[in-house]
């Protein structure tokens, strides 16, 4: 692998960072690549390079881990942790929360909020880390996947 | 007794320097150059016996592409978080951001505290988070 450009890794890290902290917001590939200062055409590219994921499955971990933890730590509608993560629909949101973590929102509340959790000494960045999903296929292939396991199970 | 030095990787030790001690108020413990290797540390004045290296991955400590990796990990964020206690978050956040330094994160109160994030020049993150009581 040829070693990467720091200078463009820092910046490409601004917009890993203005991802995390507003995950909620829309994040196109023009407003990513402005803020790393690199051209439309290059920035899906080099941001997978620098960080092993695309960008918008990057920021769909971060929409979920945080759809998470408001789900455990609060008792908001689900619709309305939907579109504070950043969802258009609470079909969307559950469709997609369902692929990726393999239970419902309400399905994951139930059992968070079952369980006891002794978090207060440590950072939030490790908590929130702890309940960010490890994307690392895209959904659409996580999707077939499952489809085609499903498939497998029944023709034997 | 305790531990005396932890380093961090930084990119430019000049541009650590100046972060360090004059954007966080750190400083100067030790800066001591020998050839192309510089030692240099700082120090919060609120813990003068524990200093905080600022090192440049570098030959012939690392191999070339062992210190080309670690300079990308930094670049990258990949370090470890490193956490900064302070009495009050918001006026550290005022005082800290009108001197330049790169926020990633506003003051947000949560769990009994507030804490903000930010990141050195390198890319190395911090977590600012307010003493409690």
């Amino acid at each position: 692998m040829p070693s990467q450009d720091l200078a463009l890794l820092r910046r490409l890290l601004r917009a890993k960072d203005r991802m995390d902290a507003a995950s909620e917001e829309e994040w196109p590939v023009e407003r990513l690549a402005s803020v790393s200062g690199v051209s439309e055409a290059h920035f899906a590219r080099s941001f997978k390079d620098a960080f092993g994921i695309p960008p918008h499955r990057y920021l769909l971990t971060r929409r979920i881990e945080r759809a998470k933890a408001l789900l455990r730590d609060t008792d908001q509608p689900i619709i309305d942790i939907a579109f504070q993560t950043g969802w258009q629909s609470l079909g969307s949101f559950g469709r997609v929360f369902k692929d990726i973590t393999g239970e419902s929102p309400s399905e994951l509340r139930s059992r968070e909020q079952g369980a006891a959790h002794q978090l207060d000494h440590v950072p939030h960045c490790f908590i929130s880390a702890a309940y960010r999903p490890d994307l690392k296929t895209a959904v659409s292939e996580k999707r077939r996947q499952e489809a085609a396991d499903k498939n497998d199970a029944e023709e034997t | 007794m305790g531990i005396g030095v932890i380093g961090l990787y930084v990119h430019d030790q000049d541009e650590a320097l100046d972060f360090y001690v004059n954007k966080l108020g750190f400083t100067v413990k030790t800066d001591a150059k020998n050839g192309s290797y510089r030692w240099l540390t700082v120090s919060h004045p609120d813990q003068p016996n524990f200093e905080l290296g600022l090192f440049l991955p570098q030959e012939p400590v690392l191999d070339a592409a062992t210190a080309q990796t670690m300079r990308e990990m930094v670049a990258k964020g990949a370090m470890p978080p490193l956490v900064l206690s302070v009495k009050d978050c918001r006026a550290a956040y005022d005082a800290m951001r009108a001197r330049g330094v790169e926020f990633t994160q506003e003051p947000i109160e949560r769990f009994g505290s507030v804490d903000a994030n930010f990141r050195d020049p390198s890319g190395n993150g911090w977590k600012m988070i307010q003493a409690r009581g």
